[in-house]
């Protein structure tokens, strides 16, 4: 008798316990406000600083406190993520694309997102870099050399990673102006450049673990913030970046979540928080995790850290995302069929 | 207590007398009350937990239509990953099966110091997270790695390879099978080989005509786990696969990047594609092990 009471008694408790952990969110919302800003792989550090500099702000502005949670993964798993039911205030993709497909499925923000904010939602951009081991030993300057034989390039897969999608289209985009838009050439150094790519990870963040832990392949190809990072992280001594004479101008973008914001309550708050992105203070942080400035005066300031180099834009050579997306990446595009020709 | 002990004291006799209707013969008295009752429990705590996520994917996948969902799941691309998946998942708990039992007959037949520590050591595939398994693995089998630097000059691949999906498939059945063979072998009297050794049987006569038959039906279970899982298996082969379209991608992860490319429905087929093929091979495995339990009796 005794031990079914001391049972009964510890049910109680765990189904007790069990419902203040489900409820301990909703306690904390009602003393402050709460921001959840879905992101992807690489703006982890960015957004841990930014958060803490737009909760200075915010308090000193308002008087109100305001907790910033942030969710990292790979971009279109992020989107989907939203699409399925995650309550984000803020979203900030990899690429546009993603954000796209959040308001196409779900309704959750307008379709003409990207026109809300300046610079098309893009407070800060990058582009794709080369890394390669000191004394760039096979002496990688541009494009081209990557399709030498023998040279084993790593970058991630395009239909995983967000960034990957970002190489492919760098790469692209030089061989057709290279080779005076003639489509079918651009297709043979795609295919020449993927066979000398003997592995592909899932992320971008994987591809660089391949190849500075791993040691595995010449060169590198990845976004010109994680190369930065990966230089500083395991030193100039071991790894050089290589900057080639063209590549894309990387726009991640952000955007609030209109109607998920609107239904938290935290609206007004979630438009001051990517607004703030494009203040000087907001600017200051993106370039100090080396992402590129779009402000002139901060991107003046920092014009050391970032080599210049001709950048084209996706809407010009491609079309946009959607139809990037289409013709490139979706199955059976042209990236299916550097591996599987003839379909 | 004072129910049970009312119950027990009345005859099957008696029992059989109340109720009419019941067939000749006796009822077997069990313990959990009502057939009925632990039936309908059984059939709701089923469907909640694996028929309902089930359909739904069978739901999802049915919005393609058969002819699109013949081509998704039988394109090249997807072909390709079924071979390496259902191969190197066959491959893994084979050689489970084999290096498994081995472990168990040592864990189970023989003291030694240090036995425990073995033993617990057994479940880390379980424990560890696939992610880190994954990692731990390629670092490893990468050509700079411990074992891959000893592989390479002989002209083996470990990680990037179909090999890699191998060895890690391998790592995470390895529970499977000694955790299904043991308690089976500790059951088997010592005492069965005695006898059999004194009635003039060699060793292998023992081993194949004694011990197997009674560990076969526990082997094909360790074996059909370990396969199940290692078909499911995402997480670690990712990292020492190398991702390679038409060589080394998956299954699973094929199904992420229809996933990736908000083709949901494409996902689902293979997904389907995916269970119904498992439970065909499952079924089969069952079948093979009621057949020889039945011969065995």
């Amino acid at each position: 008798m005794t031990r079914r009471l001391v049972l009964g008694a510890l049910v109680v408790v765990m189904v007790a316990v069990a419902g203040g952990v489900l409820n301990a969110r909703s306690d904390v919302a009602l003393k402050e406000q709460t921001l959840l800003n879905v992101s992807y792989d690489p703006t982890r550090e960015l957004y841990q600083e930014y958060n803490a500099a737009f909760a200075k702000h915010w308090k000193g502005k308002t008087g109100e406190d305001v907790k910033i949670e942030q969710s990292h993964s790979g971009s279109s798993k992020q989107a989907r993520a939203v699409i399925d039911g995650l309550e984000a205030d803020v979203v900030t993709l990899a690429l546009a694309y993603d954000i796209d497909a959040i308001a196409g499925k779900s309704g959750l923000l307008p379709k003409d997102w990207q026109s809300q904010l300046p610079r098309r939602s893009a407070p800060y951009t990058s582009t794709i870099v080369f890394l390669v081991r000191k004394g760039n030993p096979n002496t990688i300057k541009d494009w081209d050399d990557l399709i030498r034989p023998g040279i084993a390039v790593i970058t991630p897969n395009p239909k995983t990673s967000g960034g990957a999608r970002w190489n492919y289209l760098a790469a692209w985009g030089y061989a057709l102006k290279k080779r005076g838009g003639d489509e079918a050439k651009a297709r043979q150094f795609m295919t020449a450049l993927y066979k000398n790519v003997p592995v592909l990870d899932s992320g971008a963040r994987g591809a660089t673990t391949t190849f500075v832990e791993r040691g595995i392949g010449d060169v590198l190809i990845n976004w010109e913030n994680e190369v930065l990072l990966a230089v500083r992280e395991f030193g100039a001594d071991r790894f050089e970046l290589v900057v080639p004479s063209v590549s894309i101008l990387a726009e991640p973008p952000v955007a609030v979540v209109d109607a998920v914001a609107e239904q938290h309550g935290t609206l007004e708050l979630a438009r001051a928080y990517v607004d703030y992105l494009y203040s000087e203070e907001g600017q200051e942080i993106a370039a100090k995790h080396y992402y590129r400035p779009t402000l002139a005066s901060v991107a003046a300031a920092h014009a050391a850290r970032f080599p210049a180099v001709e950048l084209f834009t996706i809407d010009a050579v491609f079309g946009g995302w959607q139809k990037a997306q289409t013709t490139h990446f979706d199955d059976g595009g042209l990236f299916d069929q550097i591996y599987q020709p003839g379909r | 207590m004072t129910a049970d002990s009312s119950t027990r004291s009345t005859s099957p006799a008696a029992d059989a007398g109340l109720r009419v209707a019941a067939p000749a013969r006796a009822r077997r008295r069990t313990i959990l009350p009502g057939f009925g009752l632990t039936l309908a429990f059984t059939l709701a705590y089923l469907s909640l937990i694996v028929l309902i996520p089930l359909s739904a994917t069978f739901v999802k996948a049915s919005t393609l239509g058969w002819a699109q969902f013949w081509r998704v799941v039988t394109e090249p691309r997807s072909l390709a990953s079924y071979r390496l998946s259902f191969g190197a998942s066959f491959l893994g708990a084979a050689v489970n099966a084999v290096f498994g039992l081995v472990v168990a007959w040592v864990l189970v037949r023989y003291r030694f110091p240090g036995r425990r520590l073995l033993d617990a050591l057994v479940d880390l595939p379980f424990a560890l997270p696939t992610a880190v398994a994954g990692i731990t693995l390629t670092t490893l089998c990468a050509p700079g790695g411990w074992v891959g630097r000893q592989l390479a000059p002989l002209g083996i691949k470990a990680a990037f390879s179909p090999l890699g999906v191998v060895i890690a498939l391998t790592f995470i059945g390895l529970p499977f099978v000694v955790r299904t063979i043991q308690p089976v072998l500790q059951n088997l009297d010592a005492e069965i080989e005695e006898a059999a050794a004194s009635l003039g049987a060699s060793r292998w006569q023992t081993w194949r005509r004694v011990i197997l038959p009674e560990l076969w039906p526990a082997l094909l279970t360790g074996i059909a786990l370990a396969f199940a899982r290692a078909v499911g298996e995402y997480g670690s082969v990712v990292f020492i696969s190398g991702n390679m379209p038409m060589k080394t991608e998956i299954t699973p992860l094929l199904i992420i990047t229809k996933l990736d490319q908000y083709d949901y429905a494409g996902a689902t087929a293979i997904g389907v594609f995916m269970l119904v093929v498992s439970f065909v091979l499952l079924l089969v495995i069952n079948v093979l092990q009621w057949w020889s339990g039945r011969r065995a009796a």
